[in-house]
């Protein structure tokens, strides 16, 4: 269901937010590279939900636990507070019902990691101002009809969704399309121009 | 091997005492081949089988399901590779419906390969240079185990219908006596396919501190409707046969081979998928240039079924066709949990892999994502994987690739996790 290309910049942030030695759902999770990676440097116990069967079956046969499973549909089957992170990285753009995937990995996790490409980058907005079309980037490189990503935000959006569902945004870290971090002490609208992608600590 | 359990022990027909290293010249002694197989044989087998076996005396008796004691009982197994020294290394495979222990070896009767030495023998998926891999026939069934061709101590003739009805959680009691007779305390991992399936769900469900991994392939947590209407199809079969005898055909010297071989080809079919049955047959006509308009069987599928009918006649007990598909009917893992699946699961500790087919109509794909989310809702590891195979619910057994590079990635981080294998 990870629908960016490669390299995931984003997965040594989001490796950098677990804790060792915690239980981690990976919604979405792909071949499993991020999940592998987390049990290998941070000695997690990993499962992985993921839609596409390639993936789940790559997964599995690299040894780790997933299953085949929509993040839309099938969140609903984990227990409340199962484990310590619930981490959605650059999934929840795919989803049908980007707030009601937020709230369940909420219930699910006690804390929720979220990377998500901002739809805010400048890039972005000059393609759509000077072209007039839906952008089509290098890391974004679908066109409108064909796109996975049926749900597009911007970090200023996210911001407020988390608000909506009443998560606690425990930190926040904003990449630049080199994959560097940019300031943190900058304002949302700063990230919000100059991140190219965006990766959240949330927690209930 | 504990020496104290030694009596009971009976390698049956050559009366050798098995010793730690029996395993290999068992499966030595029983490649012979046997191309001539007649029925004749195969109730022999049921009495006197081409494996090892434990007789499990008045001192042990089996609580069965139905509330029936069954004492005395036996179960016959094939074994391959070596146990470790600490008895960690074991995993157990669990047979299908009309499967037996001759997973990994001739077939006494057949003469046939073991019907999964795809998956099982040195440097497999599940590598017999490295694991203890055990398949005992099950309680009921035909190949040596206690089942109706097996003599009842109390009238000096075959159970016939006298055995009380057997279940898939009386299968796996039995199976657990086993492996606690041979001194192992947990399984590395159980295995299975279809009912093979079902054992391996109850194995996890009420012994899941003695399974590590548990792979359960193209099965369900409860037969469906559908299928104990095609099970219930073949059992009438086999006893409107005239020559069933009421189940006690044994002492008449009768056979029901009409009756079973009609329930084999009505099962067969459901093994398959309309795709594999088109493109292995279509309307192809058999060994004639044209329609007879009559009744033999000028399509290549009614001679091929009818193959099937046959040759299964020959290696199969009637009346442990009727047991095995009552214990498939019977299962219903939920049910004894409250209805509620993942009860059956609470706490487990294990490590699950389920595998499906696509084209699996028998125990199709939302069978096996029950049991997923189920394992999910009790918070334990699993894998799940649909595989992508036109052949039907007998996939499992068959040459698919997918299948193997799954269980052999599951089955070695497993044991990379229980200290089988460097980390």
């Amino acid at each position: 269901m990870s629908v960016n290309v490669h390299p995931r910049v984003d997965f040594a942030v989001i490796a950098s937010l677990v804790e060792p030695g915690s239980r981690v759902l990976d919604v979405g999770c792909g071949d499993g590279e991020l999940l592998e990676l987390l049990q290998s440097t941070k000695d997690v116990d990993g499962r992985g939900v993921e839609l596409s069967q390639k993936g789940v079956n790559e997964s599995v046969a690299r040894g780790l636990s997933v299953i085949q499973g929509d993040a839309d549909s099938d969140l609903k089957y984990y227990p409340d507070g199962g484990f310590d992170y619930v981490i959605l990285s650059q999934t929840l753009q795919a989803t049908r019902n980007p707030k009601n995937v937020l709230t369940e990995l909420l219930r699910i996790g006690e804390k929720a990691i979220v990377s998500f490409p901002n739809f805010g980058h400048w890039r972005v907005r000059a393609s759509l101002a000077v072209n007039g079309r839906m952008p089509v980037t290098k890391d974004l490189p679908y066109s409108w009809y064909d796109t996975p990503n049926i749900h597009f935000c911007t970090i200023n959006d996210f911001v407020d969704m988390t608000k909506e569902v009443g998560a606690v945004v425990e930190s926040a870290v904003a990449l630049n399309a080199l994959g560097e971090r940019l300031g943190f002490n900058m304002p949302w609208g700063f990230w919000n121009l100059f991140g190219q992608q965006a990766v959240f600590l949330l927690k209930r | 091997m504990e020496p104290g359990c030694r009596e009971q022990l009976d390698f049956a027909r050559t009366a050798t005492i098995p010793t730690r290293d029996h395993a290999l010249n068992c499966a030595d002694m029983t490649k012979i081949s046997r191309p001539t197989a007649k029925k004749a044989q195969q109730s022999q087998e049921a009495t006197n089988p081409h494996s090892p076996v434990v007789d499990f005396g008045a001192g042990k008796p089996l609580h069965l399901d139905s509330g029936v004691s069954l004492s005395p009982f036996r179960i016959a197994y094939q074994s391959y590779g070596e146990l470790n020294a600490d008895k960690s290394n074991a995993i157990l495979v669990c047979h299908a419906l009309t499967g037996d222990q001759h997973v990994a070896n001739v077939h006494p009767v057949t003469g046939k390969p073991g019907w999964w030495e795809l998956l099982i023998g040195p440097g497999k998926p599940i590598d017999t240079d490295r694991y203890f891999v055990l398949c005992s026939n099950v309680l009921g069934g035909c190949l040596g185990s206690t089942g109706p061709a097996s003599i009842n101590p109390e009238t000096g003739k075959a159970y016939a219908l006298d055995l009380p009805i057997i279940t898939i959680a009386d299968m796996v009691r039995a199976q657990a006596m086993l492996i606690e007779h041979l001194g192992i305390k947990q399984l590395f991992a159980v295995i299975g396919g279809s009912m093979g399936g079902m054992q391996v769900l109850e194995w996890a469900s009420s012994h899941s501190d003695k399974v590590f991994a548990a792979v359960a392939i193209a099965t369900g947590a409860r037969h469906s409707s559908q299928n104990i209407a095609f099970h219930e199809v073949g059992r009438q079969a086999v006893m409107a046969d005239p020559d069933w005898k009421e189940g006690r055909y044994l002492e008449a010297g009768t056979v029901p081979r009409k009756g079973l071989s009609v329930a084999r080809m009505a099962a067969h079919i459901t093994y398959l998928s309309e795709t594999a049955l088109h493109n292995k047959f279509g309307r192809n006509l058999q060994d004639r240039q044209k329609l007879t308009f009559g009744f033999d069987a000028d399509f290549q599928i009614e001679s091929y079924l009818r193959h099937q009918g046959t040759t299964f006649v020959e290696r199969f007990d009637p009346n442990s066709y009727l047991y095995m598909t009552r214990a498939m009917d019977y299962f219903d893992l939920a049910a004894e949990h409250g209805g509620r699946l993942a009860d059956a699961f609470a706490g487990s500790k294990t490590r699950f892999c389920i595998v499906s087919f696509t084209s699996d109509w028998l125990f199709p794909t939302g069978e096996s994502r029950t049991v997923a989310h189920a394992l999910n809702a009790a918070g334990a590891s699993v894998s799940f994987v649909e595989i992508e195979s036109d052949r039907g619910h007998d996939s499992f057994l068959l040459d698919e690739p997918e299948m193997f590079s799954t269980i052999t990635g599951f089955i070695r981080s497993a044991a990379r996790a229980r200290g089988l294998l460097p980390s």
